[in-house]
């Protein structure tokens, strides 16, 4: 029997997808900016620039997609208050997949580096060159960055909850390969 | 021809102010430089420099200027990019703390245009460079404006890991603008 998917195949793809790119950028960033001043800093620079223009453009078709295709209603069982908790914390890190790396690019460009995507296609420079905006920006992008980390471990930790606990569909739904496996 | 001869004498101070030029205002020159980053134009500086510039436009071939260049007054785009490039495996300062450009020979291409040549000395090496440029006079103010492409690798600078050019390109394109009075 063909399964109904609550999210589409294109949705799976995508929250898979960026799950994995931000998993890699996020310690290259801190790795990176804990290095001293090399030819393999200035590489992970550009790989991780490269990485957030990425996911920033994943996510707004990530966006566009889910407007177009709305999910199913999440589990029947959950309570009110955990399905609201839910949205909440869904909304919040599709915000901050935005914002970080708007924020990024910014700081990039404020301290005076612009963002040349791949090393091929440049990006225009929102800022100009100002050492005290680029620093401002650089707290921004890691605070973002570390609220993000909570919402990250939440969000798994929640995922986990449901379906070793409560044992039901939250994880499979957007992990249908589990279910497969399962029966 | 008493008169002719006065009015000859009063010209002649305003026709040689208006051909030489030897009073190079710092504030208002600079020497800058394009380094490429992982593909990224990065905009540097020269900030400490000397020039000794004498030129008259119409005959250049005259001329003569020496540009200096303090090293340790470059700014290569950021805090980082400024400790790192006053080090040994580049401009290494403390060992060779100034270049500089000595014109050797210049020849006026017409429309405003300069074909200029000259030695250039950086970290200890000395080598003949080409030097496009323009001049251009204006209110008894002449600017000189020019560049070249260094390669940084013919001179050693940035040498070891920072060899590798697919991270830090070996063209710099340097640029020079020099206000001369």
């Amino acid at each position: 029997m063909k399964q109904v998917l609550a999210y589409t195949k294109t949705a799976i793809v995508l929250h898979w997808g960026i799950a994995l790119l931000i998993i890699v950028a996020f310690p290259l960033g801190v790795v990176m900016h804990e290095m001293a001043f090399s030819p393999d800093k200035l590489r992970m620079m550009s790989y991780h620039k490269w990485i957030g223009v990425t996911v920033f453009l994943l996510v707004l078709v990530r966006i566009i997609w889910r407007w177009l295709h709305k999910p199913a209603p999440m589990t029947a069982t959950m309570p009110a208050w955990q399905q609201k908790a839910a949205a909440a914390t869904h909304i919040l890190m599709y915000v901050l997949m935005v914002a970080i790396p708007l924020s990024g690019w910014l700081m990039s460009s404020a301290k005076g580096f612009q963002t040349v995507y791949l090393g091929v296609l440049p990006l225009p420079d929102l800022l100009g060159k100002d050492k005290a905006l680029g620093g401002q920006l650089a707290e921004l992008h890691e605070a973002l960055n570390f609220t993000l980390l909570a919402l990250f471990v939440l969000h798994v930790a929640a995922a986990l909850k449901h379906h070793l606990i409560d044992r039901d569909d939250t994880l499979t739904r957007m992990l249908p390969l589990l279910n497969r496996r399962k029966k | 021809m008493n008169r002719m001869f006065y009015a000859l004498l009063l010209l002649l101070p305003l026709a040689a102010s208006a051909a030489d030029f030897s009073k190079v205002q710092a504030d208002k020159s600079s020497v800058t430089f394009v380094s490429k980053q992982m593909s990224v134009p990065v905009e540097g500086a020269f900030k400490k420099f000397s020039a000794d510039v004498h030129i008259n436009p119409a005959k250049p071939e005259k001329g003569s200027a020496k540009v200096e260049i303090d090293l340790a007054g470059i700014d290569a785009g950021g805090e980082e990019a400024n400790d790192e490039v006053k080090g040994k495996a580049w401009f290494d300062v403390a060992a060779y703390p100034k270049a500089s450009f000595v014109l050797t020979s210049i020849k006026a291409q017409g429309g405003g245009k300069y074909e200029a040549a000259g030695k250039l000395s950086l970290k200890g090496k000395t080598a003949d460079i080409h030097v496009p440029c323009t001049m251009k006079e204006e209110k008894g103010v002449l600017g000189i404006d020019g560049g070249f492409v260094l390669k940084r690798l013919d001179y050693g600078i940035g040498s070891g890991s920072w060899g590798d050019t697919s991270v830090v390109a070996d063209e710099v394109q340097v640029k020079f603008h020099l206000v001369v009075k």
